[in-house]
């Protein structure tokens, strides 16, 4: 249940948390979603036999892109339509849902991937597309291979790898970095040396949303994989019991209460929520040195952080290691979004299917759209797009996360999207009654061992 | 939301005054009323009723599993939690309001000037919503770049949403700040109905003010009070828009109720089965406080009114 997405950098203004709360009230009833077909044509009567519907995400810039992809496609194929409905993020979870369960939803279903896609894929309710891909070998030698593994369930792929790859990456204000007089760390060590000496200079150590709960998260993968490889959080995902009793993972859980209690959190981070910017501010402003947070959080620095990204005060790596004698992950490994996944439903009628899939073909990720999502700061998942980027310094930064993306030994998947619903909720509970030190790591171990496999 | 609302419905019916409904020949009147009630209220809540009786995650399909949900749920220590948050939610809200609202409802039934327009102004936060009260006191409070920072004042600067007890005291301020007024207006409606004979004999009789607000003013708010406790009681039970923007139940669980862990167990955790088991209990506390405070109001044949 993660709203992250790299929709979140347009969550620009406290405002925007209105429409989560009363989509969320409105769950019951209708949310008031934009609707449109992206030609003139009079609303979907009008769009013929093979039209197709397709609901995804609202919110700059990624909306305009996927609409842009939509017009595109509806002006090469007037037999074919599309009509779209587009859903602010956390209130499109819940309808989305709903209107699976009651046969309601759309032909192209746009999501996360991973457990939630299970879910989708347990009930019978999204085509197989593996034969698809086996028909349209380029379309599958095109992507990041790591793109694949969230759009397969059982060895079958259910959902089409599209749009951006956003890994998590550690971010720090040299700023404030020269100004205390001190070094990236490249071991938790200087991490934790790194916290007492920010702290002593009356600047935070670290930003951290802690009320949106998966950006504490982001800690915990980092630190799982680095200190014990990716194979502990293979065992949870493949529900082998009492996987989470990995000595490993209590080494991990104590490490990350010993950096709350150094203070290592920005004062009131658990009260801080990423849809709102703030711990982005936090960063940029200068009050916290460094932050772990998504790569699609570059945008939303640029264009509020002032001279900050321009100015080439935003340092940006990728997680160091936890102690390179001892460590036994690959220090190349990341974590986060793998991509975006489209999938198609199974309820749809073979003309709509016929219709997606020719869009899937023809416009998802064409030269076009990749170009767009270049200029919004984000790199798209296809291998060789390196060589579009811009020169300067969002080249740079653009190069550093399709390094990051492509290099990766292990690209893991956000846990609490790649595990079940019911699985991620009671992993995010208990990951933010940790750092709020009200569970112990043995408890909140015996508390996920108790939900493995749900 | 619907299997909450059935509770607040009842409640709110069995506390309005008795005896009006009771003449008998115009019962047939009743059946519009019936109708709506069985179709949005009664039949909602046997769905629910069943559904607690299943597995299902939202999507696929429904499977009768007997008692597992049941079991899931009441052996969950996040239930006891989450009753736990929700009464004290009720009682420190209801202990803070009362007070409040009576004086506040005796202070603005004067009929000076002043006090009317104190009145109207007094009314407008009920006029927001609730999502958007949550959000302007999350900006307000901000530890960072809130009012404290913004106005260099340190100790406004403290980690309000973000400390267990802070931020449950904060929770309590904000319901506070809401519903006082509105419950203002209810006493403000009842001290006007007092009869001012009343007072004119109590003076007569040398009682000072306060002799008169605690002899005369509290005994005929009887009702009102009992009204009025019960809309927040009942009400304090569903409380969920403004804890959900506010806090999310957080810092960890320390403001998640009732109302609040059954919408995450069943539409983030996709526990539908043991979200309705949730709902149920819900319903269950809902209505046994209803007629708690039913049998609080005592015998209905006894008037307040002069004459009588």
């Amino acid at each position: 249940m993660d709203p992250r997405t790299t929709s979140r950098r347009s969550f620009l203004s406290l405002a925007a948390g209105l429409p989560v709360a009363g989509a969320a009230l409105a769950a019951c009833g209708s949310s008031g979603p934009s609707s449109s077909t992206a030609q003139g044509g009079g609303g979907s009567a009008a769009a013929g036999a093979g039209a197709a519907t397709y609901w995804f995400l609202s919110g700059q810039p990624q909306q305009a892109i996927r609409e842009d992809s939509i017009k595109r496609f509806n002006a090469a194929n007037p037999g074919g339509q599309i009509t779209t409905t587009e859903f602010q993020n956390d209130a499109y979870k819940t309808k989305i849902k709903t209107a699976l369960g009651a046969g309601q939803g759309p032909t192209i279903i746009w999501g996360w991937g991973g457990g939630g896609l299970k879910s989708y894929v347990d009930a019978g309710q999204v085509e197989d597309l593996t034969s698809w891909f086996d028909q349209n070998p380029a379309q599958k030698e095109r992507r990041f291979p790591s793109s694949f593994g969230a759009a397969t369930v059982n060895g079958k792929v259910y959902a089409l790898p599209a749009e951006t790859v956003t890994p998590i990456i550690f971010y720090y204000n040299k700023k404030v970095f020269d100004k205390v007089g001190v070094q990236p760390p490249k071991s938790w060590a200087d991490i934790m040396t790194l916290v007492d000496k920010f702290n002593s200079a009356g600047v935070a150590p670290f930003s951290l949303g802690g009320q949106s709960r998966w950006t504490n998260m982001m800690w915990l993968e980092f630190l799982l994989d680095r200190i014990a490889g990716s194979e502990v959080f293979q065992k949870v995902f493949e529900g082998k019991p009492d996987s989470w009793s990995d000595p490993a993972v209590k080494d991990m859980l104590t490490k990350v209460q010993d950096l709350v209690k150094a203070n290592g959190f920005i004062k009131g981070f658990s009260s801080i929520t990423a849809d709102s910017n703030a711990d982005l501010a936090v960063f940029y402003t200068g009050r916290a040195a460094m932050m772990v947070h998504g790569a699609w959080t570059y945008g939303t620095m640029k264009a509020n952080g002032g001279d900050f990204v321009s100015g080439g005060h935003l340092g940006y790596m990728n997680f160091p290691p936890v102690d390179p004698a001892t460590d036994k992950g690959d220090p190349s490994d990341t974590v986060g979004n793998p991509g975006q996944y489209y999938s198609i439903s199974s309820k749809a009628s073979d003309a709509a299917k016929e219709t997606a899939k020719k869009f899937f073909a023809t416009t998802v990720l064409d030269d076009t759209e990749n170009k767009a999502w270049i200029g919004s700061g984000s790199v798209p998942l296809v291998k060789g797009v390196d060589s579009q980027f811009p020169p300067g310094g969002d080249g740079d930064f653009l190069k550093f996360i399709y390094n990051v993306s492509a290099n990766a030994k292990n690209f893991a998947q956000s846990w609490d999207q790649a595990l079940s619903p019911t699985q991620a909720e009671t992993l995010l509970d208990n990951i933010a009654k940790l750092f709020q030190l009200s569970v112990t790591p043995d408890q909140w171990i015996s508390n996920l061992n108790a939900v493995i496999g749900k | 939301m619907t299997a909450v609302a059935p509770p607040v419905v009842t409640g709110a019916r069995a506390a309005i005054p008795q005896g009006a409904g009771r003449s008998g020949p115009v019962a047939w009147m009743a059946i519009p009323a019936l109708v709506l009630f069985g179709a949005f209220g009664i039949l909602p809540l046997l769905g629910v009723l069943f559904l607690s009786f299943t597995q299902w995650d939202g999507i696929g399909a429904i499977h009768p599993a007997g008692l597992t949900s049941w079991r899931a749920e009441l052996s969950d220590p996040g239930l006891l939690h989450a009753l736990w948050v929700t009464f004290k939610i009720m009682f420190f809200s209801w202990l803070v309001q009362t007070p409040l609202s009576i004086l506040i409802g005796v202070f603005l039934a004067g009929h000076q000037r002043y006090r009317e327009f104190l009145a109207a102004l007094f009314f407008i936060p009920l006029l927001l919503s609730s999502a958007a009260i949550a959000i302007a006191y999350k900006a307000l409070l901000d530890p960072n770049f809130g009012l404290g920072a913004g106005l260099g004042f340190p100790l406004l600067s403290q980690d309000w949403l973000g400390d267990t007890t802070l931020a449950f005291g904060v929770l309590i301020f904000i319901v506070s700040w809401q519903f006082i007024p509105f419950h203002s207006l209810i006493y403000q409606g009842a001290v006007r109905q007092i009869p001012a004979s009343l007072y004119e004999a109590a003076q007569l009789d040398g009682a000072g003010r306060i002799r008169q607000f605690f002899s005369i003013t509290m005994p005929q708010l009887k009702y009102t009070i009992i009204t009025s406790s019960t809309l927040m009681v009942v009400g304090s039970l569903t409380f969920f828009d403004l804890i959900f923007v506010l806090t999310a139940g957080g810092p960890a669980d320390a403001t998640r109720n009732l109302a609040l862990d059954m919408y995450i167990t069943g539409f983030q955790g996709n526990q539908m089965g043991t979200a309705n088991a949730i709902a149920v209990i819900l319903v269950l506390v809902g209505l046994a406080l209803a007629l708690l405070f039913r049998r609080l109001g005592g015998d209905a044949s006894e008037s307040q009114l002069e004459g009588a």
